[in-house]
């Protein structure tokens, strides 16, 4: 290592020599950023699985422009929505289909507990508002009282789940109604909910009773091939009278949704502290390993600077010493946190994982603190004057 | 006038602190070095004899008069012109100073690397010879904790030399070593004189290194008190 270093800077890897000299300490100075690395990872692992939870469900539904309500952040949230605007939305030219989507949450109570499903109603004969997968096996759903179900729900055993086949239905007792499920599809990851249901408009009223096939909670629509989404959606707002509506693409309305969980909802935000927090004691760990590392090294500093040596030398031993402790630091925070992703997703059913992405993202911003640390520590080299040494 | 007199001293002051606390501890010195020579400094403790040697390595920034070092003034001179200097320049120090995480011969790489990537393998040559010189050949090795007081002095000799200094400086070098080592390294400076040109100026209170001297120079106070050539032996 040390000679490929020396090869590598054309000099002696002073910094490699001095880190490892007191082997204890370098240890430490590794499991510290090791472990900053560990905490930045785990936190964005859960705020990519967060995104990917956030839209899946959007993945259930084929549309072009979303019409919510005003207070509408995220699909489960807000308002409803008159579906007079439906009518007013299809006397565009270029809107050639829409319909209304209902959104609850019904509870399936089981031993040992109960399932919380995020349940979407919705006109079965109109499949092409569906994903492919769903349109498939939509046809049960015209059955009265029927549903399928998400087969990865947390809490559902998997061999009960493939079981629930159109041949082999399965029931269970909900708000009053016996629900009859007739498949299942590819949903999970939910982070608030335990899986997905999905039910015909008109059963989702015998659930709830109390909404109105008047008023869904989001209207969404199709519209011409070719046109652009965005442009009528613009086109939309200025021609529905009420203009406390969200009317977006439903890729807008999916990209907001996403910002909203991250920067607005106290989850995201803990875990995009969580972020900042492992970079700072990263910052701080390294910081504090180099600058005692000058401070200690003062007299021999300065004893360089009386042989000639430029300020350059300092900065590059310095840095030197920052960029061996992220590489390796790296490897180990990378290595444990890949085997925490894989666990936490075990015991979760989270879709958590260690993506290459991650791994560049974290690396670099592990060389850039390093780097900053190291930049830091440097001040403390003013103080080595060779004057002082005789 | 540079080639035979590396070192021109001419009025040169120096005061230390600022406002009540300023206290001047260098008066009016004037000091030409010969070339080759071996000049020692002496004088009680406090007289200057440090001070002096700091601004003549520049080392220290001259406030008042004028420093000529290898044909440079020192006086206003900026950091890379006192760094391309130092580099010319073999400073050995009461305290060794040696990189406790380097070896003896590392610490003397220490003292080539500084004029930039050259051949390693003569480097490497250069080291081990610097060391040799110094007697310890057997220790290249060797971390400056496994090293005696006077062996680890001896390697910072070796860091001095192995870079060919125009001008070695030296405090007290001979303080933390042994009657003979001491007297050793004085010789290899001599020596260095008469065959290189190498300038050395160090300050001592070793009587029979006075002997080898071809000037004794006596401050006292922060002035020149005796300033006294010796008949070459
Ligand atoms: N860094 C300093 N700050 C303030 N006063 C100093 C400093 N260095 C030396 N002095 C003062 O300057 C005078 C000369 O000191 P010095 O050159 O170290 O003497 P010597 O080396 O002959 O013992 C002394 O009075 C000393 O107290
Ligand atoms: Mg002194």
């Amino acid at each position: 290592m040390s000679g490929l270093l020396q090869w590598l800077f054309g000099r002696l890897p002073i910094g490699w020599l001095q880190l490892t000299h007191s082997r204890p300490r370098f240890a430490a100075a590794l499991a510290g950023v090791a472990f900053a690395n560990v905490l930045v990872f785990v936190q964005i692992g859960i705020m990519n699985s967060m995104a990917t939870a956030t839209l899946k469900p959007y993945g259930f539904f084929q549309s072009d422009i979303m019409i919510s309500a005003s207070d509408a952040n995220s699909l489960s949230e807000g308002g409803n929505v008159a579906r007079q605007w439906l009518f007013q939305a299809l006397a565009d030219p270029e809107v050639i289909s829409g319909t209304g989507l209902f959104i609850a949450t019904v509870n399936w109570a089981r031993a040992p507990s109960s399932l919380a499903l995020t349940t979407y109603g919705i006109d079965p004969t109109l499949r092409q508002f569906l994903s492919p997968e769903l349109a498939r096996k939509s046809a049960s759903l015209q059955l009265p009282n029927s549903g399928i179900l998400d087969m990865f729900s947390r809490g559902l055993p998997r061999d009960e789940a493939a079981a629930i086949r159109p041949q082999t239905p399965t029931s269970f007792e909900a708000a009053g109604t016996t629900l009859t499920l007739y498949d299942t599809f590819q949903g999970g990851g939910g982070f608030g909910v335990d899986g997905y249901l999905l039910v015909s408009d008109q059963t989702f009223l015998t659930l709830f009773p109390k909404r109105s096939s008047a008023a869904p909670n989001h209207i969404i629509l199709q519209v011409a091939r070719g046109a652009d989404a965005d442009a009528v959606a613009a086109r939309l707002r200025e021609a529905i009278t009420d203009k406390s509506l969200r009317i977006r693409s439903f890729a807008q309305a999916a990209a907001e949704d996403q910002s909203y969980q991250q920067t607005q909802r106290p989850t995201g935000i803990i875990f995009g502290f969580g972020v900042i927090i492992g970079l700072l004691v990263g910052v701080v760990i390294v910081y504090q390993v180099l600058s005692t590392d000058v401070a200690d090294h003062l007299s021999e500093y300065a004893t360089f600077k009386a042989m000639g040596y430029p300020q350059s030398f300092f900065l590059g031993i310095v840095l030197e010493e920052a960029l061996i402790l992220a590489v390796l630091g790296f490897v180990p925070g990378f290595l444990v946190a890949s085997g925490l992703l894989v666990g936490m997703k075990a015991a979760t059913g989270l879709p958590l994982a260690m993506t290459a992405g991650m791994a560049v993202i974290v690396f670099i911003g592990t060389l850039v603190a390093c780097s900053v640390s190291g930049a830091i520590a440097t001040r403390r080299l003013a103080l080595a004057d060779p004057a002082d040494l005789f | 006038m540079s080639e035979d007199t590396p070192i021109a001293v001419t009025g040169l002051n120096h005061w230390f602190g600022t406002g009540e606390a300023r206290k001047q501890a260098i008066f009016d010195v004037n000091l030409q070095v010969k070339r080759g020579s071996l000049t020692t400094l002496m004088g009680p403790s406090g007289s200057g004899k440090t001070t002096l040697l700091t601004l003549m390595g520049c080392l220290r920034d001259v406030q008042d008069g004028s420093v000529i070092l290898l044909g440079h003034e020192l006086n206003g001179a900026d950091r890379t012109l006192n760094e391309a200097l130092r580099r010319r320049l073999g400073f050995i120090f009461q305290a060794h100073n040696l990189h406790d995480s380097l070896t003896a011969l590392q610490n003397v790489l220490m003292g080539l690397q500084v004029h930039g990537p050259t051949d390693r393998q003569a480097q490497y040559g250069a080291a081990r010879h610097a060391l040799s010189l110094v007697g310890l050949a057997d220790r290249m090795d060797y971390l400056p904790a496994n090293l005696s007081g006077g062996q680890k002095q001896r390697v910072a000799v070796a860091r001095a030399l192995v870079g060919n200094p125009d001008v070695v400086l030296a405090d007290e070098p001979t303080a933390a070593l042994d009657r003979e080592s001491g007297m050793g390294v004085v010789r290899m400076l001599k020596k260095l004189g008469a065959a290189r040109g190498t300038t050395t100026v160090m300050v001592t209170h070793d009587n029979r290194i006075l002997e080898l001297a071809d000037r004794i120079v006596t401050l006292e106070d922060g002035r020149i008190v005796r300033d006294h050539a010796q008949p070459p032996d």
